[in-house]
């Protein structure tokens, strides 16, 4: 069991807390992150969780088969009021622990491997330059989050997963109404929304074999009694296409407003095309753009570092701050594309960004394609470009856990 | 010096493919996204490189030994 609500709850530091900067931790977190690796922090229903800001103790707790991600489970913590609704109790393979998580997981890895995102690489380039030269068109300003940060991933994963991109501004929509809801109420509402949408397409799939896309082919595979049965079909559709875009574009729109304030960096990414792939996985850990690495509850005791996490207690991974571990990281505030040089050819690459264990995200490889090819053409398209309002004037989200802009005004 | 041997265990693998993004000398992934060992007897040169991948593997599939593994 957790802890109940009590008055000495009250005294704990108070999760989440709003960063004052768009690729910074909140000031509070980094204070956090000062006073060691391992934190008891209050949640907004009272309850306390762990919340771990140490690169090596969020390896080890993440890679611990004592850890549960089973988020059905009684004691699994609640970190956000909407991860209360209902929808996100069983939610596919990052809510599961083995082994259902293993089989649902296997049946997805083939169109989600390095091979499989390469050989997709040359579309999503010809996608993203059309974007670039409707943008050119229209002419500045242009809100980058519309224009061209939102439609890449959301047309990568209609196309993988076989859901009509003319739906797009319906499951956009639905998908920032779940995870930017304010209550469990409204993101359950929007998460039904997308459900019965995806119960309808998936009905059109099984009248209508042999269509393209991973849903197509799962929806062949549907056996009530063995391993993918039609609601587990169901809930990976809702996963995939949820986890498929608002990261992925959100990170896109972070990632260039960060690179268009460090001009110089910008700079050295643009005289040598070679840096791309470590200046994306330094993006990625310095915006860590979810916050979180995972949420677990400890099934058993767990020792680690003098501290015990008791069986019932919760464990929230920061990335944001794991990320900034200045043990694994060198001036872990600063951004620097050329991090990965040097000695350790892992250095860069060793942030938990995409988490880490069992659960290390399943997008990841196509994340990185799409970001590589995004930053690279827009900044190649239009070489002028620069932020259409003052940095502090950038309307941000807030409130926890997945971080981003509402709009990204932009001009050339 | 004695030669180091790396190993892959597809049982624990992912498909994330960190393996074979540090190391694609030595590691592959196949059909399934699965994780294979292309060259278990590993090159002096890149035995820092092969450790890395092994550091990076979410899942802890990969097992550096001195010798070749059974099974
Ligand atoms: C920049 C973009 C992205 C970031 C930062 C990100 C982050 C993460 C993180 C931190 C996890 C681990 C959660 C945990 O351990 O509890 C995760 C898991 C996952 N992600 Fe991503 N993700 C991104 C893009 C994507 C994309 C494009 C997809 C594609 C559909 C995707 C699908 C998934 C799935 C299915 C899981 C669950 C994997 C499992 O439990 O085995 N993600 N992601
Ligand atoms: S890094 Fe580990 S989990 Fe990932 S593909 Fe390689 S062996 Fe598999």
């Amino acid at each position: 069991m957790n802890a109940p609500t009590t008055t000495a709850n009250e005294d704990l530091f108070a999760y989440p807390q709003d960063r004052a900067c768009p690729w910074q931790p909140s000031p509070g977190y980094q204070d956090l992150g000062r006073q060691g690796p391992l934190h008891r922090v209050r949640l907004w229903d009272g309850r306390w969780i762990w919340m771990v800001t140490g690169h090596s103790q969020a390896r080890r707790l993440l890679a611990d088969p004592r850890m549960s991600a089973d988020r059905s489970r009684d004691d699994f913590p609640a970190v956000l009021p909407r991860l209360d609704a209902p929808i996100f109790k069983p939610i596919a393979i990052i809510g599961f622990d083995p082994p259902v998580h293993d089989v649902h997981r296997r049946l997805l890895a083939p169109d989600f491997s390095l091979k499989q995102v390469r050989a997709m690489r040359p579309r999503v380039e010809d996608l993203a330059r059309r974007l670039v030269a409707d943008m050119l068109q229209a002419g500045p300003p242009v809100d980058l989050v519309e224009a061209y940060a939102l439609p890449i991933p959301s047309m990568v994963i209609s196309e993988l997963l076989g859901v009509p991109y003319d739906d797009h501004e319906f499951f956009e929509a639905k998908t920032v109404g779940l995870l930017q809801a304010k209550s469990a109420e409204d993101a359950e509402r929007a998460g039904r929304e997308l459900w019965d949408y995806l119960d309808g397409l998936i009905t059109r799939k099984e009248r209508e074999p042999g269509g393209a896309g991973v849903l197509s082919r799962l929806a062949g595979e549907v056996d009530e009694d063995g391993d993918l049965t039609r609601e587990d079909l169901l809930r990976i559709a809702l996963a995939l296409l949820i986890g498929g875009h608002d990261t992925t574009s959100q990170m896109i729109a972070l990632g260039v407003v960060t690179l268009l304030e460090h001009p110089g960096q910008l700079a050295a990414l643009r005289a040598d095309p070679d840096v791309l792939p470590a200046a994306v996985d330094e993006l990625l850990r310095l915006v860590s753009i979810t916050d979180v690495s995972g949420v677990r509850v400890a099934t058993e005791d767990i020792e680690i570092d003098g501290e015990v996490i008791r069986a019932g207690e919760g464990v929230l991974v920061s990335s944001s701050m794991t990320n900034r571990d200045p043990g694994v990281f060198p001036r872990p505030y600063e951004f620097d594309v050329h991090r990965t040089r040097g000695g350790n050819a892992a250095s860069g690459r060793q942030h938990l960004t995409f988490g880490f264990g069992i659960h290390q995200c399943l997008g990841q490889n196509l994340a990185r394609m799409e970001l590589e090819v995004a930053f690279s053409v827009l900044f190649e398209g239009i070489p002028g470009l620069r932020l259409g309002v003052p940095l502090e004037a950038l309307p941000s989200r807030s409130g926890g856990t997945m971080q981003g802009v509402h709009t990204l005004p932009v001009e050339w | 010096m004695t030669a180091v041997w790396v190993s892959a265990d597809q049982e624990r693998c992912i498909s994330g493919g960190r393996c074979m993004a540090a190391t694609s000398e030595v590691f592959d992934q196949d059909e399934e996204g699965l994780v294979v060992v292309l060259t278990p007897q590993v090159a002096p040169e890149l035995e820092d490189r092969v450790r890395k991948a092994a550091y990076l593997c979410p899942s802890r599939a990969i097992r550096i030994g001195d010798g070749p593994t059974q099974g």
